[in-house]
């Protein structure tokens, strides 16, 4: 799977970097570690690495920071690592640009699993027409056919157009902005209501247990991430 | 022997004195008879050669008045620049004082210690400006006159006929450390004067011929060197007290003299205070508050000389009654003075009659072994006599009590008129009668203005209209001419009494006003709880009783606060915050009415305590006038008393301070050794189970090697949840805790938190009851989660695998209820409400949690306006019930428009 992608590690604890660092080429990346944004920004503009691990607070700039500039002339994927767990500093890592949001501390086994979504993400667009498939739900993009188990399920196009969202960015946690943003349009992107009855709707429709949802998880205070 | 030990009062004041002085800067004056002694060249002198020796010598304020051997000595001296204010349109300098505090230098020359400062400088006089030096701890010398010394200043206007308007205390000579006298024979000053090296020519001739003449500097000459000569014999006993050197100790004299409005009071104050210093003796200016009212003018001159008073040292006692001499007396006896001085009054041709009547001869006569001091002064200089003192009365007769009185006596002359012409047999006696008995009347009621036109028309009518013969104003029988005369002793006579007892009732009143007012305050502020209570009552009782707006400025322990306190009811400005600042720094009072800057907008008192100030408070009363002496009394009462309240509040503040540093300091330990043993366990698991790891033997077992990093990462979940559970507390406590409000699922809140606590249920069945139509509610959805995860946890720590656990969500009333209950074996009825204590847990169970989870809980559902409670459900098991409120529902749900 990881077939030798580079990935860029930025963080100024030591320990983490050589956790990150073993881990990673254990499992077949190529790994090269950085303590500071600013030496993080030429090592990022050197290597073009395909994947790129960021803490928020480095000694000499802040991660956010850091990830703006990124954002300016590449579409790396970005997942930031940090201490901080507050909604507000997730909210505006992923509104920045980021394509995922891991606080420490953190199992291994989740970091990798986000790093291979985070991949999946950057291959170039393309698998519109595909069919798309996770647990019970399936989804035919082309022909905007549902089934569960087999069954076929009828969504309401607001419905429809929330679960096709998510399976663009499948396996990537979507802020309540983005996807208010996306689906109903910028004027709405406070209406966080709106979620909460059509992701319940949703649920009820694709989940086996509605209370303890498989597909569509709620990332608490965060937005909704669709699990792959 | 008894007769040579050192009286332990003035020890004392000898020892303080001197260390006093030990922290002040020292003070040296250049005295002299007149100008062009050569002061100022002596002090340059000087002032050079310990320039020489190195000592830091600045030029303060030197006015050379263009001697050229003066200016000369003067090169080589740093010298301060002087501040220019604009007054009136002209350019005056001055010593600029804050740059001379700035500069600090060891040693400053200020020339002409008697100088009045430019209005606008901070302090009126000179001698002020040196005071502050000195208390910086600067060491200053200066320049003065003897004919400036407030004591002299009577015999110099006396014997050189000028009267001196710039004058110092003589209290100014105790603060000198040291006194240069710079002598000159009177025939070398004159030369000195004609050769021009005094004033410039054009000026000799008028100085000579009038203040330089030798007659004069002769008397000016003996009174510097007399002056000098008391002053060291003064330093002289001062330093035998406080050597324990027997002396000449005298017999305890204290000295009182008699105050007044008069202008020839201050002849009598100056008088006393001159005698006082000879004798070494304290002297206390008393004024005796009589009935009478005094004129404005008179209130102010009183104002001053009591002014005077305190500055030439003296102690200020009111006395009050109607009989002066009693008074005086009552005084004096309380206070132990063995000498009265009194001014010899201007005897009326009543007293020249009847010798002895005099207030002189009764104090003299009832003072039994107390000095009497009869002091003559001559006619002050504008002033012929004293204010004639208005009764009462007289002011308060206003021309519709004399239309009255007219009114009055018309109606009874026209009832007697009626009278006799119905009854004829009443006789013109009777009629005179109720004439006299109208006056008197009107006497009592409408005063004696009114009472004496009342007589007069009474008089004339009663002649006229019925003494016999009628309609002329002859009088046959002289007992009628009593009647007439008797008319107007009556009318004055009563007139006279009512407006005594009028002005003591009023006297009484204002009495009794004052004593209430002092009541109210210390009851008010007896049962302030605050201090915002204490100051409230303060400004609106001061604003009330004085008509004045109050600003009070309180310190924070070190500095004056920047503020005024929010009660203050007056405003004040950067210029008028530095005079308070300057009123906290000097414990003195300043601005408006006062010597030191006198330009702010109003007078500020310092809030003096035993220890320490308190605060200022700055008051102007609503036209900006002057309190009456009377009003200051009872104003600096009111001040002092309110200074110990404040202290009280301070000291209040800062024991509930304490105490609750104390209780955080408990709360501190027990934290501490509640999360010692937390924190310790999980790290001795992860550095055990590391160094095993890397012990070689043990990796050859890899089973054992699985069980080793599962210990790891257990215990370092463990130390995971004790800190984040520390964090949300010092969040909650910290008050820090903002919820991020939003509309919430409940239903999605109770899925989230059971997944994040998977592990628990994997072996405890769990049943989840949530209805799909619950209201949305508005929540943190983080916290709210962090609640259920918590009471999730809770369930899984303290009950046996296999235990089932209910989540339910549902409506009741006005809130949404969440219920966890398991079927554990609950816990002690008593534990219920307790086990939302920080730190406690029920006796005996399983290890692991830290104490504070419940307690978090508790508070973030409180945060949220609901509430938290525990009950043990009678068939078994232990019931969390969250209720949080409902708020209207949320905006409808639109469909996207795709």
């Amino acid at each position: 799977m990881s077939d030798g992608a580079v990935i860029l590690i930025v963080d100024d604890e030591i320990q983490i970097r050589r956790i990150l660092q073993i881990t990673l080429e254990a499992n077949g990346y190529r790994v090269y570690a950085t303590e500071t944004g600013d030496a993080a920004l030429t090592k990022a503009a050197q290597l073009r690495p395909d994947l790129i691990i960021l803490d928020m607070g480095l000694p000499d700039m802040d991660g956010l920071t850091v990830l703006q500039h990124l954002r300016e002339w590449t579409k790396t994927p970005v997942i930031i690592l940090s201490v901080r767990e507050t909604d507000q500093d997730k909210v505006s890592a992923l509104d920045a640009g980021a394509d995922d949001y891991l606080t420490k501390p953190f199992s291994v086994d989740e970091l990798l699993a986000r790093i291979r979504v985070a991949q999946r993400h950057a291959l170039p667009e393309g698998n519109e027409n595909e069919i798309f498939t996770t647990g019970p739900l399936t989804v035919d993009l082309t022909r905007r056919i549902v089934t569960v188990h087999g069954e076929p399920v009828k969504l309401s196009p607001t419905e429809y157009a929330l679960l096709r969202l998510m399976i663009q960015h499948a396996g990537k946690v979507l802020t309540h902005h983005q996807i208010l943003r996306e689906v109903w349009g910028p004027e709405y992107v406070k209406e966080t209501h709106y979620l909460r009855v059509y992701f319940a709707q949703l649920r009820q429709k694709i989940e086996d247990n509605p209370s303890l949802p498989k597909i569509l998880i709620t990332e608490a205070g965060v937005g909704y991430r669709l699990a792959i | 022997m008894n007769e040579y030990r050192p009286d332990p009062d003035s020890l004392l004041a000898a020892v303080q004195k001197d260390a006093a002085r030990q922290q002040r800067g020292k003070l040296k004056i250049f005295f002299g008879m007149a100008a062009g002694v050569g002061k100022t060249y002596a002090m340059l002198e000087t002032a050079r050669e310990r320039q020489a020796e190195g000592v830091d010598v600045v030029v303060g304020y030197i006015e050379t008045h263009g001697r050229e051997e003066t200016e000369g000595l003067l090169a080589g001296l740093e010298v301060i620049p002087r501040q220019t204010l604009s007054y009136r349109g002209t350019q005056l300098e001055e010593m600029d004082l804050d740059a001379v505090l700035a500069r600090h230098p060891e040693l400053v020359l200020v020339d002409e210690l008697a100088h009045t400062n430019a209005p606008g400088v901070r302090h009126a006089k000179r001698f002020q400006d040196i005071i502050e030096l000195l208390e910086a701890d600067i060491d200053v010398w200066t320049t003065v006159n003897v004919q400036h010394f407030e004591s002299r200043a009577d015999a110099v206007r006396q014997i050189t006929g000028i009267t001196v308007h710039e004058r110092v205390p003589d209290s100014i000579l105790d603060l000198a450390d040291e006194i240069e006298l710079i002598d000159l024979s009177p025939e070398d000053l004159r030369k000195r004067l004609a050769e021009g090296k005094v004033y410039t020519p054009e000026r000799v001739e008028v100085a000579a011929n009038n203040f330089f003449r030798t007659g004069n500097l002769t008397a000016l000459r003996e009174m510097a060197l007399r002056l000098t000569a008391e002053h060291v014999d003064h330093k002289l006993q001062d330093y035998m007290q406080l050597k324990h050197i027997a002396g000449p100790w005298k017999s305890r004299e204290r000295l009182m003299v008699a105050v007044g409005p008069s202008p020839f009071s201050e002849q009598l104050i100056r008088w006393t205070r001159r005698m006082a210093y000879n004798l070494e003796a304290p002297w206390i200016g008393v004024y005796v508050e009589t009935q009478q009212v005094l004129t404005p003018a008179a209130r102010e001159r009183l104002a001053h000389n009591l002014d005077l008073v305190r500055s030439l040292g003296g102690e200020i006692v009111t006395a009050a009654g109607e009989n002066i001499v009693d008074s005086l007396l009552h005084a004096a006896k309380q206070r132990n003075v063995t000498q009265i001085v009194i001014g010899k009054p201007r005897q009326n041709s009543l007293q020249r009659f009847f010798p002895g009547s005099s207030m002189v001869d009764r104090l003299i006569r009832t003072s039994g072994d107390i000095d009497i001091y009869v002091v003559t002064g001559d006619k002050p200089e504008s002033e012929q006599s004293p204010d004639r003192m208005l009764t009462s009365a007289e002011r308060h007769s206003t021309w519709p009590q004399y239309a009255m009185a007219l009114l009055i006596v018309g109606i009874v002359t026209g009832l007697d008129l009626l009278a006799g012409t119905i009854w004829p047999w009443v006789g013109y006696q009777a009629v005179g009668l109720t004439e006299l008995l109208a006056v008197l009347l009107i006497a009592v009621y409408l005063g004696r203005g009114p009472a004496l036109l009342a007589a007069a028309a009474s008089a004339i009518s009663w002649n006229f209209l019925f003494i016999e013969p009628r309609l002329t104003f002859e009088v046959s029988q002289v007992q009628d001419t009593i009647v007439l005369i008797l008319y107007f002793a009556i009318a004055l006579f009563t007139g006279n009494l009512t407006a005594r007892i009028r002005r003591q009732e009023r006297q009484a009143r204002a009495h009794a006003e004052r004593t209430m007012a002092l009541y109210t305050l210390a009851h008010d502020t007896a049962s302030a709880v605050t201090m915002e209570d204490v100051l409230q009552t303060t400004v609106t009782q001061i604003g009330r009783i004085f008509d004045a707006q109050v600003t009070v400025i309180l310190t924070d322990g070190l500095e004056l606060a920047r503020q005024s306190h929010r009660c203050s009811t007056l405003q004040i400005d950067e210029k008028d915050y530095a005079v308070a600042l300057w009123t906290y720094h000097n414990r003195k009072s300043a601005g408006l009415f006062t010597d030191t800057l006198p330009l702010a907008s109003a007078q500020y008192f310092p809030l003096l305590t035993p220890d320490r100030t308190v605060g200022v408070i700055g008051i102007r009363t609503r036209d900006k006038t002057r309190l009456t002496f009377e009003q200051e009394v009872l104003l600096q009462t009111f001040i002092s008393q309110v200074a110990l309240v404040i202290e009280r509040e301070m000291l209040d503040e800062a024991a509930a301070q304490s105490a609750m540093l104390h209780e955080s300091e408990r709360l501190y330990t027990t934290l501490l050794n509640s999360i010692s043993h937390e924190l310790r366990t999980p790290i001795a698991a992860i550095t055990g189970a590391a160094s095993s790891l890397l012990d070689s033997r043990t990796i050859t077992n890899e089973i054992s090697r699985h069980e080793l990093v599962e210990d790891i990462q257990a215990a370092a979940g463990r130390l995971n949840r004790l800190v984040e559970n520390l964090l949300d507390m010092s969040r909650l406590e910290s008050g820090r805790l903002e919820l991020k409000r939003d509309w919430c699922d409940a239903g999605d809140i109770i899925g989230v938190a059971v997944q994040r606590m998977w592990k628990c249920f994997e072996e405890r069945p769990l049943h989840i009851h949530v209805p799909s139509d619950l209201p949305l509610i508005r929540a943190d959805f983080v916290l709210i989660e962090q609640v259920i995860v918590n009471l999730l946890d809770n369930a899984c720590n303290y009950t046996a695998p296999g235990t089932e656990v209910i989540v339910e969500a549902f409506m009741a009333k006005d809130s949404l209820h969440i219920v966890i209950s398991d079927t554990g074996p609950g816990i002690p009825p008593d534990d219920l409400e307790r086990i939302f204590n920080k730190f406690y847990r029920v006796p005996g169970t399983a290890t692991g949690g830290t104490g504070l989870g419940l307690s978090i809980c508790r508070g973030l559902v409180e945060a949220h306006g609901g509430k938290l409670t525990a009950q043990n459900i009678p068939e078994g098991g232990l019931r969390f019930v969250v209720q949080l409120p409902l708020d209207a529902p949320p905006p409808p749900v639109q469909e996207a428009h795709l």
